[in-house]
């Protein structure tokens, strides 16, 4: 019979790590906790063995990169948004990462954390989603690299191993004349889960029109979503009135939400098209320089 | 003897000023001791096995194999309950509520509880119990209770205050009914009518604190009981009767108390304490979860209302028919009866009739909720009025002061009003730089007002004189708002010495007298006053005994500025420290008590103004601009006063946007949480600012109204009229959250 109490254990090494979550079929990585420990407050099942990722180096470390920044995926969110050049060169994804919780929480919750628990609305996921992040992921049979996109299947589902877990993220610092944002819709002004989510990532010409777009959904799907047909309706065009009616079109269309306590079907699709077309708004002003803070 | 100040008039040295709290720095520094805060040597911890159905049958228990559960000490079920065949209704009703007997009636409701070594353990038994049900069809609404053919909650439930009485159970419990003058000659003299639907939701009084209780029964039939509640007192009583106790058998003592708002007036975990102490022959102690909190603890009703009002161009209301159904949880008592009397208190209506029924639902069993049904028939009728308003294109102060009640006014419940401050805060508002400011662009500006009783009730206070001439003043009222202050500052006063000096205390139910709840806004009332009493026969005791220092006539002597004076001036004048430090010699200690079921309790007035701003693509509401003011008859202390006031206001702003139960078709609570069961947190608020109105209550030595309530009741209607006011969209639904504004908004850009 297994114990009544968890196990804990505080690797110092990745392939400790791995060779732990190996050994234990019921052994869980965690980073904050300020998911996984409120859910077992809510009765989901207990883990035999806890692995505390959080005295791994590379797990916590920040790295500025010649193309970008290295992120430990244990690391808390707040080194991200208290980075003023990780703020501002990504100011969208550092937002996004600025939205979980309050300052209390985001001392504790990580990248890692709210990418693989797995819910539809985690915050930073359509914001590392417009940024095209790649998690680098450990396990037994090594280290492979794969977009953050590859990695949640469905609601409290990932694509990992038992074995694997996420080490750390690789973040490409944004081409030029570009910006991000991500907005999201809460029914309160914070400590809330998002209703709907919306990350942009706009490139802009030189004549000011869109060159790249990356839009993406969160809460809206069982999983954070890419909105290829708003990108579409927006690349070669300017952003205009009209060409965000069609990004909030589309982004309605590719909704597959559910109705629950949070919201309602024809509520989330309506509202998805809403932050979209105001997602993209804010991340062009942001690659035309002219506005640089705008989500609350 | 004669006072040389009179209270009545201002001037006060302390009344009315802002000193810290004395509870204040260990509240801060963490040293206050909460309900779950104590401990006991050999202390067990307590679990509650809780039902998972809203409506079953219980068919078994089976308790044998958590028995033989590691660390477990002692189990119970209702079969260690007496039987509830000869207690009165309410009480029989309270006994089910703590623990089920035959049938669960709603998600949550208690059926065994476990003592052990360590919490853990006694959760892992309470797991370990076998319970079988027969599942029962179950209702969840007030239509739905009230629908024929209803699944029935209570084989034996007759609704009363009907004639002739029904001859079968129904789920209506009772009905109340106010009326006055003729309707149908109301709405004829009418030049303008609208009949309205609303509909509330059960909402939380979200205090911070969960219940907890620790227990501690003797051998000898006696049981000590630490609580944290609004009032030891009743949480005795009520839990000696449920136990077939004798009330004086059990010793409670109160516990800071971490929020109440109503809701810690009545038992939950006390009587399991008492029995699981009983039998596992240790101290035990039980702390609820949060979703035990919201699964099984007092909400405030649901409701749904039907509205029929008449106005005259001049903006005189003819008539308003009114009736209402409220959700009283699994068990009779929604205070659909308060809101009757409540609904139309501001005004002065000719014609009315207003009817409400109370009735159970298969849901936790409503507690009070701050000024108890107020808000809600609030919600209908000053939406309402804000229509009306609206119809006549009259300014809704000037309307509400067309019709306001004042002075000589016969109150719809029956009694004429004495002196009341109604139109002093409509006054304030119409004067205040809010009103008079104009709407920002883009924003709605509503305006609502409430009534409120309040209550005054038995009170009791024991001052204490020290021989170092510091003092004691002990009552029997949790603090809930900041009352000791109060004590202390009223104290302060009476004696003229610095609030330093003073030292309010709360006793347990065997040091100090019967004390009724801290509710009804009544404790700086009622316990103000006898505390007031207490110290003005100290004061007469006084100068008793500087006259026979003196050797004088006691007329000789009068007390100025915390001494006794020789009215001749020929005698040095004797501090209060020096009549104490010579207390032996001019006969023993200086004590008193005064105990009193205090009467003439102030109605209190609140009228509050919101501007707010909707976005019209996603339905939020941001709350931007918010005045309230509110007659205190005398603020005590004035900081006290308006975080009553503001905390009602923030109350009623999560009511009115996000709070609600929200069910599962299967009848089980999906947003027992803080994450999904939505208060307001600070950064949705602008500063609520006040506007504290003084029309002082003939009745109290200081003037004193209760302040705690009337504050949540214009809430939840003033922001529907500015949401009105900003989109054109009338909301009769609350919450008004975001996905309900949004459809709204949606339905208007289709017409
Ligand atoms: C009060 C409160 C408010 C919150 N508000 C928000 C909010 O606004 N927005 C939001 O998106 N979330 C919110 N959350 C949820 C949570 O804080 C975030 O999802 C957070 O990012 C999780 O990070 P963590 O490090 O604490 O995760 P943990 O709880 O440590 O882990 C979460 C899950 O991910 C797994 N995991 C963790 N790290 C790894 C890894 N490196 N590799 C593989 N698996 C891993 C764990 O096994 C676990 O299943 C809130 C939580 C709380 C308690």
């Amino acid at each position: 019979m297994r114990n009544w109490y968890m196990d804990y254990l505080a690797p110092t090494s990745v392939e400790e790590a791995v060779g732990a979550l190996a050994a234990q079929p019921d052994a869980r990585v965690f980073a904050g906790a300020t998911d996984l420990i409120p859910q077992i407050r809510a009765g989901r099942p207990e883990p035999g063995l806890l692995i505390d990722l959080k005295r791994i180096d590379r797990c916590t470390t920040v790295t500025k990169t010649d193309t970008g920044w290295v992120v430990g995926a244990a690391t808390p969110t707040s080194r991200l948004t208290e980075d003023p050049d990780f703020s501002s060169t990504l100011p969208g994804l550092s937002e996004a990462a600025g939205l979980i919780g309050s300052d209390q929480i985001q001392n504790r919750s990580s990248l890692g954390g709210n990418l693989c628990n797995a819910s539809p609305a985690a915050d930073s996921v359509p914001a590392m989603l417009v940024n095209e992040v790649r998690a680098v992921v450990a396990g037994g049979n090594g280290t492979r690299t794969l977009p953050v996109g590859d990695i949640t299947t469905g609601p409290g589902k990932t694509s990992l191993a038992d074995d694997e877990f996420i080490v750390e993220f690789e973040i490409d610092a944004p081409p030029p004349n570009t910006g991000d944002a991500y907005l999201r819709m809460i029914p309160r002004t914070e400590m809330d889960i998002a209703v709907v989510g919306a990350g942009a990532q706009i490139t802009l010409d030189a004549d000011g029109n869109c060159a790249a777009a990356r839009i993406a959904l969160g809460a809206v799907a069982p999983t954070a979503l890419r909105v290829a047909d708003a990108e579409a309706a927006l690349v070669g065009n300017p952003i205009n009135d009209d060409t965000l009616a069609a990004v909030a079109a589309a982004a309605s269309a590719a909704c597959n939400p559910i109705d629950d306590k949070r919201g309602t079907i024809a509520y989330r699709k309506q509202v998805a098209g809403v932050l979209a077309k105001r997602a993209v708004k804010l991340a062009a002003d942001r690659a035309a320089g002219t506005n640089a803070n705008g989500a609350h | 003897m004669t006072m040389t100040e009179d209270p009545t008039t201002p001037g006060y040295k302390w009344v009315g000023t802002r000193p810290i709290r004395p509870d204040g720095l260990d509240k801060v520094t963490g040293k206050a001791r909460f309900g779950a805060d104590l401990i006991l040597p050999n202390m067990v911890e307590a679990a509650v096995l809780r039902s998972r159905h809203a409506h079953a049958r219980i068919l078994s228990i089976d308790t044998a194999a958590a028995l033989e559960m590691p660390g477990v000490q002692a189990i119970i079920t209702g079969d260690d309950f007496p039987p509830t065949d000869d207690m009165a209704p309410g009480d029989a009703h309270q006994a089910v509520k703590v623990m089920a007997r035959d049938k669960v009636l709603f998600e949550g409701h208690p059926v065994a509880a476990v003592a052990a070594t360590s919490r853990a353990e006694a959760q892992a038994a309470a797991k370990a119990i076998v319970v079988t049900y027969e599942q029962l069809p179950h209702v969840l609404t007030v239509d739905e209770a009230m629908a024929d053919g209803a699944p029935i909650l209570h084989d034996d439930l007759i609704t009363a205050n009907v004639d002739p009485a029904p001859e079968t159970a129904s789920n209506i419990a009772s009905r109340a009914f106010f009326e006055r003058g003729d309707l149908d000659e109301g709405f004829a003299a009418a030049d303008a009518i609208l009949e309205r639907s609303y509909t509330t939701k059960p909402v939380h009084q979200g205090y911070i604190e969960p219940h907890a209780a620790v227990a501690d029964s003797g051998q000898n039939g006696r049981a000590n009981l630490w609580v944290s509640s609004q009032g030891h007192f009743d949480m005795r009583t009520m839990t000696a009767k449920v136990l077939g106790m004798s009330a004086s058998k059990i010793k409670a003592t109160p516990a800071e108390i971490g929020g109440g708002f109503g809701g810690k007036t009545t038992i939950y975990l006390e009587p399991l304490a008492v029995l699981l102490s009983r039998k596992a022959n240790r101290p035990v102690r039980v702390v609820m979860d949060r979703d035990e909190v919201f699964m099984a603890t007092g909400p405030t009703s649901g409701s749904s209302m039907k509205i029929k009002m008449g106005i005259k161009n001049d903006g005189t209301i003819t008539a308003c028919d009114l009736w209402m159904a409220f959700e009283a949880g699994a068990f009779p008592g929604s205070p659909v009866g308060a809101a009757s009397m409540t609904a139309l208190a501001c005004y002065d209506v000719d014609n009315f009739r207003i009817e409400g029924f109370d009735v159970v639902v298969n849901k936790p069993k409503v507690a009070a909720y701050r000024a108890p049904g107020a808000p809600i028939s609030a919600f209908a009728v000053e939406s309402m009025i804000d229509e009306l308003a609206r119809a006549i294109d009259m300014d809704p102060i000037e309307l509400r002061l067309a019709n306001a009640a004042k002075e000589g006014v016969q109150a719809p419940y029956g009694p004429v009003f004495p002196r009341i401050g109604f139109i002093e805060t409509l006054e304030a508002i119409r004067d205040s730089d809010h009103y008079r400011s104009p709407v920002p662009e883009g924003q709605g500006r509503g305006l609502a007002s409430g009534f409120w009783f309040n209550i005054g009730g038995n009170s009791v206070a024991t001052v204490n004189v020290h021989a170092d001439g510091n003092v004691s003043v002990i009552t029997g009222s949790p603090d809930i708002g900041g009352s000791r202050s109060s004590m202390a500052l009223f104290a302060a006063e009476e004696f003229g010495i610095d609030v330093e000096r003073v030292q309010p205390h709360i006793a347990d139910t065997d040091t100090i007298g019967d004390t009724d709840v801290t509710g009804g806004s009544r404790v700086t009332l009622a316990t103000g006053k006898v505390v007031v009493e207490a110290c003005r026969k100290i004061v007469t005791d006084l100068c008793r005994r500087a006259a026979k220092t003196w050797d004088c006539e006691i007329e000789d002597v009068e007390w100025v500025q915390g001494h006794a004076q020789h009215v001749s001036g020929t005698e040095s004048p004797l501090s209060l420290a020096d009549l104490a430090a010579n207390a032996g010699r001019t006969g023993g200690p200086i004590s008193a008590t005064h105990a009193e079921n205090v009467r003439g309790a102030g109605a209190g007035f609140s009228t509050q103004l919101v501007d707010l701003a909707v976005d019209e693509e996603t339905g939020q509401t941001s709350i931007v601009r918010y005045t309230t003011a509110q007659d205190a008859g005398k603020a005590i202390h004035p900081s006290y006063v308006e975080g009553q006031m503001q905390g009602g206001v923030v109350q009623g702003i999560g009511w009115a946007l996000n709070e609600e139960y929200i069910h599962r078709a299967d009848g089980t609570l999906d947003n027992p949480s803080f994450l999904d069961y939505r208060i307001p947190v600070a950064s949705d608020l602008p500063m609520i600012d006040t506007i504290v109105v003084e029309v002082p209550n003939p009745n109290h030595p200081y003037g004193v109204r209760g302040v705690g309530e009337v504050g949540i009741v214009p809430p939840m209607a003033a922001i529907a009229n500015a949401i009105d006011r900003a989109t054109d969209c009338r909301m009769e639904h609350l919450p008004m959250s975001p996905v309900a504004l949004l459809e709204a908004i949606n339905e208007r850009n289709a017409d």
